[in-house]
């Protein structure tokens, strides 16, 4: 899960690393009164988990408590790449001749070697992908040895190689800090600034938390719940694997491998898959019922297609959870399942001796995706 | 010979008196798996009995009797096991993890799912650095098929044969056992779809390549990272034995986790599109579909007879 910058911000504060002062708030007439606290003049930034706010026109320089309130009021409601502005975080600014260079530092989950890298350079401000496409000597990758850390020996060796100065090394350790302790997969600070008087202060960072680590997290709870899009969201509180796409043809399956494959077989047959659903192994009546309840309720799917093999989970099983799903569950739309694997056969007649009028079956994922598609069509 | 894993292997498990536990256990054991012992410090020197029915290796019909011990050492002491598959929660993986890398076990086969990335990175980590191979976290483990099972791979949906598998996924793992079960396989490996992992593409295809009992490898993907693209150029420079791929995740929108932890396009990177792309620039034939990915398995070996 992304933090909003302000999260991140006040993440940095409590772990000793210098940040603006600033305020977070989602009325505009409250922004005239931070702003007033703060001193008059304050940067209003748009707090949305995406980058290029700038350029959309998300962060603006307010003179005073009254310009702040208009720009508050500019910005909240704004849409930014899909993600509309809920609140605005307003900061004491730091003056652009106050800034006497700006660096940039993350720490990043290293997939291939199974570990994290520490990656800075001396040239912060600008988009970080953009820095390592053109002049790649200019950003140093230092890889952590995860049974150490970010010691300070090891942060000045980070320093070093990026050529960031010896002040620097307090708040590389302080954020390594904040990777571990908040179990965080990503943290970014763009830009890391050194100002006239040699102070280092985080004036825009990014963290992304590990959803895996929700159980020793507690203060994140009701962050990690909270879903823009209300499918998502009732998906969610039913316990359901689920992610919302913009398609007619609504997907279960069993296994996140095998429902992926699925979205891919159908968007082959020429239709758009309307969700992932994953139920997994158990496919329960319950779990199946939930999972058709929230595919019906999306008004853009026209047909659904259940795909199960049955490994572990047998079809039998699989096709009593359907059989009893339809007794709770209403079926408005034509319904395509396919059952393969282990006891099929008797999966496949239970079905057959429901006889429900629109649930239809295939043998193999191949054809039941076309069926679902072709459905889907004719609707 | 198969790779990691035979009738040779003995088999402990690290939660087996959970409710998991206890029913892979026995499926386990009935697959033919020499299953030697539970690991549970609070129910030490106790035993389960296992009503399996039929077994692979001839045993079975009556209970099955395996012992608990108190710890992985204890355990490898009294049976000589080499193996270890973990079911502990996720709070308590990393720690078992460990306790069975001390030990010095050779191989641990991690089926947890939802285990933080930091506790990820810093087993596997000090696993390699004892000589412990780790096969996951977030997977369903290995099979050698007709010898052991270590995990919970369904052992009745396909036999013996000349075909290894490595995936992240399971299902799709069982898809295409299922669909070649008339062919067979050496060794499956499900290698899991968290962003860390302990045994990868490359070691399965290193050990593939090296198994006398595998003539073709199949190697399923999808979205995240870059092991594929990897994959990719290590089967040019070190795999002479063909290959068949399998990439999901094509519709896939950008920025969402689709189920594994690992599966997620950022930015445009870790897209299906790139590692089909990267798979076939080597030669690798890559099914459009999971059955299409059974056919050229199919007409390679027809091609090869």
């Amino acid at each position: 899960m992304d933090l909003y910058e302000h999260q991140a911000r006040e993440l940095f504060e409590e772990h000793g690393i210098l940040v603006p002062r600033a305020e977070v708030t989602a009325s505009s007439k409250e922004a005239r009164e931070i702003a007033r606290r703060l001193g008059g003049r304050v940067v209003v930034k748009a707090q949305v988990k995406t980058g290029g706010r700038g350029k959309a026109g998300g962060v603006k320089l307010a003179a005073d408590p009254a310009a702040a309130e208009i720009t508050a009021r500019q910005i909240l409601g704004m849409d930014i790449k899909g993600h509309t502005v809920g609140t605005v975080m307003l900061a004491q600014p730091i003056e652009p001749g106050a800034i006497d260079t700006e660096f940039y530092v993350s720490y990043v989950l290293d997939r291939a070697a199974g570990r994290f890298l520490a990656i800075a350079s001396a040239e912060g401000g600008m988009e970080i992908e953009e820095v390592a496409a053109t002049r790649p000597e200019a950003v140093a990758r230092v890889p952590v040895d995860p049974a150490e850390g970010v010691t300070s020996a090891k942060a000045a060796q980070i320093a070093e190689a990026a050529g960031l100065p010896p002040q620097t090394v307090d708040v590389l350790v302080r954020l390594w800090q904040v990777l571990v302790r908040e179990d965080a997969v990503l943290v970014e600070v763009n830009p890391l600034v050194r100002t006239e008087q040699g102070r280092i202060l985080a004036l825009d960072g990014k963290v992304t938390l590990d959803d895996n680590a929700r159980f020793r997290q507690a203060r994140w709870g009701d962050e990690h719940s909270a879903h823009d899009d209300p499918l998502e969201a009732t998906a969610a509180a039913k316990g359901l694997n689920y992610v919302k796409l913009d398609g007619e043809v609504g997907i279960i399956g069993n296994g996140a491998g095998l429902v992926m494959s699925t979205l891919d077989v159908v968007a082959g047959c020429g239709a758009r898959p309307a969700n992932f659903l994953d139920i997994g192994g158990g496919a329960s009546a319950q779990i199946m019922a939930d999972g058709l309840s929230v595919i019906l309720s999306d008004p853009a799917v026209t047909s659904v297609f259940v795909n199960v093999f049955g490994g572990i989970t047998a079809c039998d099983a699989v096709a009593d959870g359907i059989v009893q799903a339809l007794d709770t569950v209403r079926l408005t739309k034509p319904l395509v399942v396919r059952l393969d694997g282990n006891n099929a056969v008797r999966g496949r007649a239970i079905l057959d001796e429901r006889a429900h009028p629109l649930v239809q079956q295939a043998t193999t994922m191949d054809g039941a995706a076309a069926k679902a598609a072709e459905l889907a069509h004719a609707a | 010979m198969a790779i990691y894993l035979t009738n040779k292997s003995k088999v402990l498990v690290q939660g087996m008196t959970g409710a998991e536990g206890m029913k892979h256990t026995r499926r386990m054991l009935a697959a033919g798996t020499d299953v030697v012992g539970g690991v549970n410090p609070r129910k030490a020197g106790r035993t389960v009995d296992f009503d399996v029915p039929q077994c692979l290796n001839g045993l079975g019909g009556a209970p099955m009797t395996v012992p608990v011990f108190g710890s992985v050492r204890e355990g490898m002491d009294a049976t000589g096991a080499d193996v270890t598959v973990v079911f502990v929660p996720p709070a308590f993986a990393k720690a078992a993890v460990v306790e069975a890398a001390d030990a010095g076990i050779g191989l641990a086969v991690v089926i947890t799912e939802g285990i933080p990335v930091h506790d990820s990175v810093a087993f596997t980590a000090y696993a390699k650095a004892r000589g412990t191979r780790i096969v996951g976290p977030n997977c369903p483990g290995l099979i050698t098929p007709g010898q052991a099972n270590a995990g919970i791979i369904p052992a009745d949906i396909t036999k013996p044969g000349r075909i290894g598998l490595v995936s992240k996924s399971g299902t799709l793992t069982y898809q295409l056992m299922y669909e070649l079960r008339d062919i067979g396989f050496s060794t499956c490996v499900g290698i899991g779809g968290d962003p860390v992992i302990g045994t990868t593409h490359i070691d399965c295809l290193a050990a593939f390549e090296d198994d006398p009992d595998t003539a073709v490898i199949v190697l399923i993907g999808e979205i995240g990272g870059d092991a594929e693209e990897r994959a990719a150029a290590y089967i040019r420079e070190q795999v002479t034995k063909p290959v068949v791929g399998y990439i999901a995740g094509f519709t896939a929108p950008e920025g969402k986790t689709m189920g594994h932890a690992g599966a997620i396009v950022s930015g445009s990177s870790g897209t299906a599109q790139a590692k089909k792309e990267a798979l076939e620039a080597v030669g690798v034939s890559v099914g459009s579909t999971p059955t299409e990915t059974a056919q050229l398995v199919l007409a390679l070996l027809e091609s090869a007879k």
